[in-house]
């Protein structure tokens, strides 16, 4: 398999206009990703498909990741002059992430047996632009696995054949795997016959039978 | 802001049935088949449209044991994760511990000692042996040979878990592996005994097929039925027995040649229709096959440490980066993705579940068939709902 730069360059040349970002890992056993422009997301798609040297035709695993706005610290080291000694400094420096939601697709390819690629996606944030392209009509695998990421993070994917939720229930709201939400505290609150509710069920009862309701006592 | 307000879900459409004039000629009839059902293998369902008996569409509803695994998994510790996997897919615990003990110390670049190896190996196949072999009980149990040869299956699996009950304290969450080894070592009774249960399970399977394999009824249902092409599988990311019964020969375990083994000297085999008799085949053949890695790997298990002394499970921080490691499990590719962030859980923990990923071309199975044989598919694909909802 070529390098991620030799990739890179291949689908440049071969579709002009298409800007390609390497992500590094620091993990020494993980691979590097390609971050891919959304507007562009879905010819790279088909590109990596079809190429004679890749045929990455198997979309193993798709997901997604909620990056909220944060504010990173990176340790720069800085050579700095005190009293006319050249000294080496440990300087802190505070960058503003903004909050965006990630998809990320691992390819192999099953013909010529490598990989994995792993593509990235990013949103332009986390609450009114969340379109990414769908690229179900690439590899069909992806289907539910991209009907996850709009189930749990909220993802919108142009172009998918039937985004509708599939793990939560339709008429749930909110985005349960974004990493501000906050599950509600009465999530399992089941009315059950006691206390306010045999109350309230009094107004029911007719009045010959209301004068022998005595509330429950507790053993 | 409610994106969904912009996003309505769509409703399931189904049109009447009309000659070439226009003019109505009958009606679909739509069915829900589950959630409680035993041939849905649990709580799933299916929207189905028929039209007299013959299946237009299909929609696969799934979800009822939702829990947010991956979100209980970014909220606890790497190991506290580690009993939590045995209940995605429990019917192979010790595998989906291989998985994710495998990521982990890819992540972490831990080593594993010569023996644990062995002995990850061994329990790995036991556990395909034994979901093979009640998959094939439940297969024709959906075909309608209802209890005697799912009773048979499940009389060897149970000594299987047996195996596994004495090693790890438990039948079926096992909560075995760990990173850098596995938690308890074997001793040689174990050892003698496993031999002697794989020394005898030829004979079982040999039994099973003679009684199968050529039964009328077994082949009038599957020959034929639901054929899948290379094309199709490979794009739909099928995996596991199914993939192979069409015809494509990818297997994670000899593709990737995870934990040793490049060592073992086994084939791996493959379909030629990838209708259901090939799938139920494939699992056959693979449990020959693994009955040869079993042989190789009780006969050559070295002396030893089963956990790396070095590695540290309490207090674990791996260094920031992310990784994506993946093992062949009975059903198919079972991959966990874990980005760290250098804390104590990691910050993001993804499953990738094959049973899930499996029924995505559900529907293309079924079309054009009968609505009976929808639940022998369905029970071809092999899918544990613990997996597909997680």
């Amino acid at each position: 398999l070529e390098t991620l730069e030799q990739i890179k360059l291949r689908i440049e040349s071969a579709l002009p206009l298409t800007k390609l970002d390497i992500l590094p890992n620091e993990c020494p056993a993980g691979e590097r990703s390609l971050v891919l422009d959304a507007s562009r997301g879905l010819d790279v798609a088909k590109f990596l498909r079809d190429d004679a040297q890749l045929k990455l035709d198997y979309c193993s695993n798709v997901t997604g990741i909620d990056w909220p706005e944060a504010k990173i610290k990176t340790k720069v080291k800085k050579k700095v002059v005190v009293e006319g000694v050249e000294k080496e400094v440990e300087e802190t420096i505070e960058t503003l992430r903004s909050g965006h939601l990630e998809v990320v697709y691992h390819l192999y390819s099953m013909e010529l047996k490598h990989g994995p690629i792993v593509l990235r996606m990013r949103t332009a944030n986390r609450t009114d632009q969340t379109h990414l392209p769908s690229l179900t009509p690439v590899w069909r695998g992806a289907e539910f696995q991209e009907r996850e990421i709009y189930d749990l993070y909220g993802v919108i994917f142009d172009g998918h054949p039937d985004l509708r939720r599939i793990l939560m229930w339709d008429e749930f709201v909110g985005f349960p795997m974004r990493r501000d939400y906050v599950a509600p505290d009465d999530f399992e609150y089941e009315p059950t016959p006691h206390d306010e509710v045999l109350v309230e069920a009094k107004k029911h009862y007719p009045v010959e039978v209301k004068a022998e309701v005595k509330p429950e006592v507790k053993a | 802001v409610n994106t969904f307000a912009t996003m309505p879900p769509k409703s399931f459409e189904v049109k009447p049935k009309l000659d070439e004039s226009g003019s109505s000629i009958g009606e679909l009839l739509e069915i829900s088949m589950g959630p409680h059902h035993p041939s849905t293998h649990g709580v799933f369902r299916m929207d189905v449209v028929l039209d007299g008996e013959k299946v237009v569409k299909l929609k696969p509803v799934c979800g009822y044991l939702h829990r947010n695994h991956e979100k209980i998994g970014e909220n606890i510790s790497y190991l506290a994760s580690m009993p939590y996997t045995d209940r995605l897919d429990y019917f192979c615990s010790m595998t989906n511990n291989w998985a994710y003990a495998l990521t982990i110390e890819k992540l972490a670049g831990l080593a594993v000692p010569e023996r644990a190896e062995y002995i990850r190996v061994i329990m790995a196949e036991l556990t395909r042996l034994q979901n093979h072999t009640s998959l094939i009980g439940f297969f024709v149990h959906d075909m309608g040979a209802l209890g005697t040869p799912l009773m048979y299956a499940f009389r060897e699996r149970e000594k299987i878990l047996d195996l596994f009950e004495e090693v790890s304290g438990a039948r079926m969450m096992c909560n075995y592996m760990r990173f850098g080894g596995v938690r308890v070592d074997v001793n040689d009774d174990w050892i003698a005994r496993t031999k002697q249960l794989v020394a005898n399970y030829g004979g079982f399977l040999d039994e099973f097929e003679t009684f199968l394999n050529q039964n009328e009824i077994l082949l009038a249902r599957t020959q034929g039925v639901s054929p899948l092409t290379k094309e199709q599988a490979i794009n739909a990311s099928l995996t596991g027995p199914l993939l192979r019964a069409a015809g494509v020969n990818y297997d994670v375990r000899k593709v990737d040649k995870y934990g040793i083994y490049s060592r073992f000297d086994f084939k791996v085999p493959l379909g030629e229709h990838g209708d259901l008799y090939d799938r139920y085949m494939m699992r056959v053949l693979e449990m020959r096959e693994s009955i040869k890695i079993l042989n190789q790997a009780l006969r050559d298990i070295p002396a030893g440490l089963v956990m790396d002394p070095k590695a540290k499970l309490r207090g674990f921080r791996p260094k920031p980066g992310e990784v994506y490691g993946r093992v062949e499990s009975p059903k198919g590719e079972l991959g966990f993705y874990i980005i760290s962030d250098g804390g104590p859980n990691p910050y993001r923990y993804r499953v990738r579940p094959p049973s899930f990923i499996n029924i995505t071309i559900l529907e293309d199975m079924c079309l054009g068939h009968r609505v009976a044989d929808v639940i022998v598919i369905l029970g071809s694909v092999d899918i544990v709902l613990g997996e597909v909802d997680r």
